[in-house]
């Protein structure tokens, strides 16, 4: 079947392309249709200052083989999506932030923070910049949460678990909040609409530089990231709840990977980080032996 | 038995009923204030800083004042030093300084030089409140507490907790207050929420020794995390939606709501001269347009200014004191009431003006609001650029006179766009058939000037 070669050879890319296009036409329909308060000055600063520090970081930290553009492209183009700020310096900075913890912020050759994470949370904490949660129309949701869910099938989304887990946590619990409360389930489901959550989710909790080495491990992750989110959003009422929540938990990584340890994870051998399982081609949604 | 009236906006104002023959027309005339555009339009100023925040909450309720009732919930137990009268001119002037303006420019003499600019605004809007009276409610029933009941000013002010919202729709329906129904599921959730409930009704006697005859804002202080209005109460029973317009105040820059997206209104377009006399249709046909095109879910910026200054200004900017009034407390009162524009006076204050219709169907969710670090300035400003009618001739007067056919249609075709109105007509109004339609040379006839 010629659905099935597609499939197969769609699968043998890099993931990161898929993110790389995926955000690019986000980006391009914000600018044009949704006028994005992002000028694209800004977008060439935040790409060309993200490329540049990844090359710096690979020719100074010797601890990664070659350049290559993919991971910082992803971290940018997440920032232009996200950030806003009145100042092309502050774009620059948070695209050093972002690419340049990488490298310095490091535990047992594993960086600890998402970069763009990292990077919205030092902007945002410091008041240079803000995130402007409600830019996104509907129809910019659905599309893009339909790219979101179609990559995860057609990708070999080896760690989709830690992003499912994370939203069935995150709406769950924003339902039964509505539930509680008497509330209508619009409301909710207006609570999801926003691409910022689909970037985190698919984006940046996603990470698998950044989660831990196990399923067991991941799913747990998520599980405290929500809480953490959901005290933010709801118990400090402060918006970006998810960005605080990930950058609290985040340094518990480690510990995680101490208590459940397994393979680690590298871009051209994608791995649920189970020894030997053979890379899932489609998402698999039946339960996952467990290992430890 | 008394209704409640729901100022429009009912921003805060939650649980009011609107009342049909509360309902006012607003008409609006250029360069007048004092009129309103909108139907069914509520202000609110919020003045916040460091989770400190006062809010003036105004509503165009004309009719009976004994009919007249707000519900608003707020975050805490308010003392009744929390709880303030505002000037309504005060707000005016607020409204004045950031309503959406046209501006006039005259086309020089292509012959000479020598320039000639007069701005002149449309402010739009403004408040009217009506009169009213109402009585003190006795205490409580089925749970509810009056945690605390105030005089102040024209206004009786009771403070209300309640442990379960049934308890709470008896108590207010027992005590004269009309629910709409389908209001006790939001009364429930917030409640749940830990709200309390602000009730706000016209003592008649008090009035009439304040020899009042309108409704006077209303202004409470309180510090909180959230930065939100709760809309929801508003459009249980709202016929139709509703207008709202917020004022925000703020140290550090603009404000934007989170769960709803912030649209910029078009700004800086040049429509045709014959808009001067209907401004007000054009402005809010151009609104309507723009709730259109966001689906109904958008919530639009007017204004976004430092208050220093303005350019042009639709009036002045507000005076220390005037800030002061609307609950600018950061700002040190030092320094003369001074007026007038391009002052520079340091304030460290920065207006937001934003403006929403919303119904229960498009905004199911209270707004939500943060403040960011964006200074840059915004204003809705449309152009009305007037040709040079002089008799001068001269090669480039030639030549100016053949592009004003080309520069009308294009401005009819922007008002078009903008407000949705049948080109047709647009063109009509316009007189563009008469005019000289010049000799419209083909692209290729003046690339090869054959």
């Amino acid at each position: 079947m010629g659905l099935d070669r597609l499939k197969t050879q769609l699968s043998a890319l890099d993931p990161r392309l898929y993110q790389i296009a995926s955000l690019s036409t986000l980006l391009l329909y914000g600018l044009i249709w949704l006028h994005f308060d992002i000028s694209v000055i800004q977008i060439a600063v935040t790409l060309g200052t993200a490329l540049l520090t990844q090359y710096a970081g690979t020719r100074f930290y010797n601890n990664l083989p070659a350049f290559d553009p993919k991971s910082p492209l992803i971290s940018a183009l997440s920032l232009c999506l996200l950030l806003r700020t009145d100042h092309l310096e502050v774009a620059a900075l948070a695209a050093v932030v972002a690419i340049g913890s990488k490298f310095v912020i490091r535990w047992k050759d594993k960086h600890v923070f998402n970069p763009t994470n990292l990077a919205l949370v030092v902007m945002i904490g410091s008041g240079l910049g803000w995130i402007s949660p409600g830019q996104w129309g509907q129809v910019a949701w659905f599309g893009f949460l339909i790219a979101c869910l179609g990559s995860l099938v057609v990708t070999r989304a080896a760690r989709a678990d830690v992003t499912l887990a994370f939203l069935s946590f995150y709406v769950g619990l924003l339902i039964a909040r509505a539930l509680w409360l008497g509330d209508p389930l619009t409301i909710p489901l207006h609570q999801i609409e926003s691409g910022a959550l689909l970037i985190f989710a698919f984006f940046m909790i996603s990470d698998p530089k950044t989660t831990p080495d196990s399923r067991t491990g991941r799913i747990i992750y998520a599980l405290f990231v929500t809480l953490a989110a959901i005290y933010v959003q709801f118990g400090l009422f402060r918006p970006n709840g998810p960005l605080w929540g990930l950058i609290a938990c985040a340094p518990f990584v480690p510990l995680i990977d101490r208590l459940l340890p397994a393979v680690r994870y590298d871009w051209s051998r994608p791995t649920t980080g189970q020894p030997s399982a053979p890379v899932p081609l489609i998402l698999s949604l039946h339960p996952q032996r467990r290992f430890s | 038995m008394k209704r409640i009236a729901v100022p429009l906006l009912t921003l805060f104002i939650g649980l009011c009923t609107w009342s049909g023959e509360a309902s006012a027309f607003c008409g609006f005339y250029v360069g007048k204030a004092d009129t309103k555009l909108f139907n069914k339009a509520s202000e609110v100023a919020i003045a916040r800083h460091d989770n400190k925040t006062v809010i003036t909450m105004a509503n165009d309720f004309k009719g009976d004042v004994k009919e007249f009732a707000m519900v608003v919930p707020v975050p805490t137990v308010l003392e009744k030093e929390q709880i303030h009268v505002g000037d309504p001119a005060v707000l005016k002037h607020l409204a004045d300084y950031s309503a959406p303006r046209l501006v006039e420019y005259f086309d020089e003499n292509p012959c000479r030089r020598y320039d000639m600019m007069q701005d002149r605004m449309g402010a739009m809007k403004s408040i009217a409140p009506a009169a009213a009276e109402a009585k003190r409610e006795r205490d409580q029933v089925l749970g509810v507490t009056v945690e605390a009941q105030y005089l102040v000013g024209e206004y009786d002010i009771l403070i209300l907790s309640a442990k379960e919202s049934a308890g709470l729709e008896t108590w207010l329906t027992g005590n004269g207050y009309k629910i709409p129904s389908g209001a006790s599921a939001v009364l429930h959730s917030y409640l749940k929420q830990n709200l309390k409930f602000f009730v706000a009704k016209v003592n008649l006697g008090e009035q009439t020794k304040l020899g009042l005859t309108h409704l006077r804002p209303l202004q409470i202080a309180f510090e909180s995390p959230k930065f939100m209005l709760p809309i929801r109460l508003g459009t249980v029973n709202a016929d139709g939606a509703q207008e709202l317009f917020i004022y925000f105040l703020t140290k550090q820059g603009r404000v934007e709501t989170l769960n709803y997206r912030t649209v910029r209104l078009p700004e800086a377009q040049e429509i045709p001269l014959y808009v001067k006399d209907k401004f007000g249709d054009f402005y809010r046909d151009l609104f309507t347009q723009q709730v259109k095109r966001e689906s109904e879910r958008g919530v639009f910026l007017e204004y976004a200014w430092d208050m220093n200054w303005c350019d042009p200004c639709a009036a002045n900017p507000l005076s220390v004191e005037e800030l002061r009034g609307l609950g600018v407390f950061w700002q040190d009162s030092f320094g003369s009431p001074q007026r007038g524009r391009s002052i520079p006076m340091a304030q460290n204050v920065f207006l937001t003006r934003l403006h929403v219709r919303y119904d229960a169907a498009h905004f199911p969710e209270d707004l939500m609001f943060q403040e960011t670090s964006d200074r840059s300035n915004f204003q809705a400003r449309y152009i009305l650029r007037h040709p040079w009618t002089g008799t001068d001739e001269c090669a480039a007067a030639t030549t100016y006179r053949q592009q004003l056919r080309e520069r009308y249609e294009k401005e009819a075709q922007t008002l078009a766009t903008l407000t949705g109105w049948s080109i047709g007509e647009i063109r009509k109004q316009m007189n563009i058939a008469s005019l000289p339609v010049g000799d419209e040379k083909k692209w290729y006839q003046r690339l090869w000037n054959n």
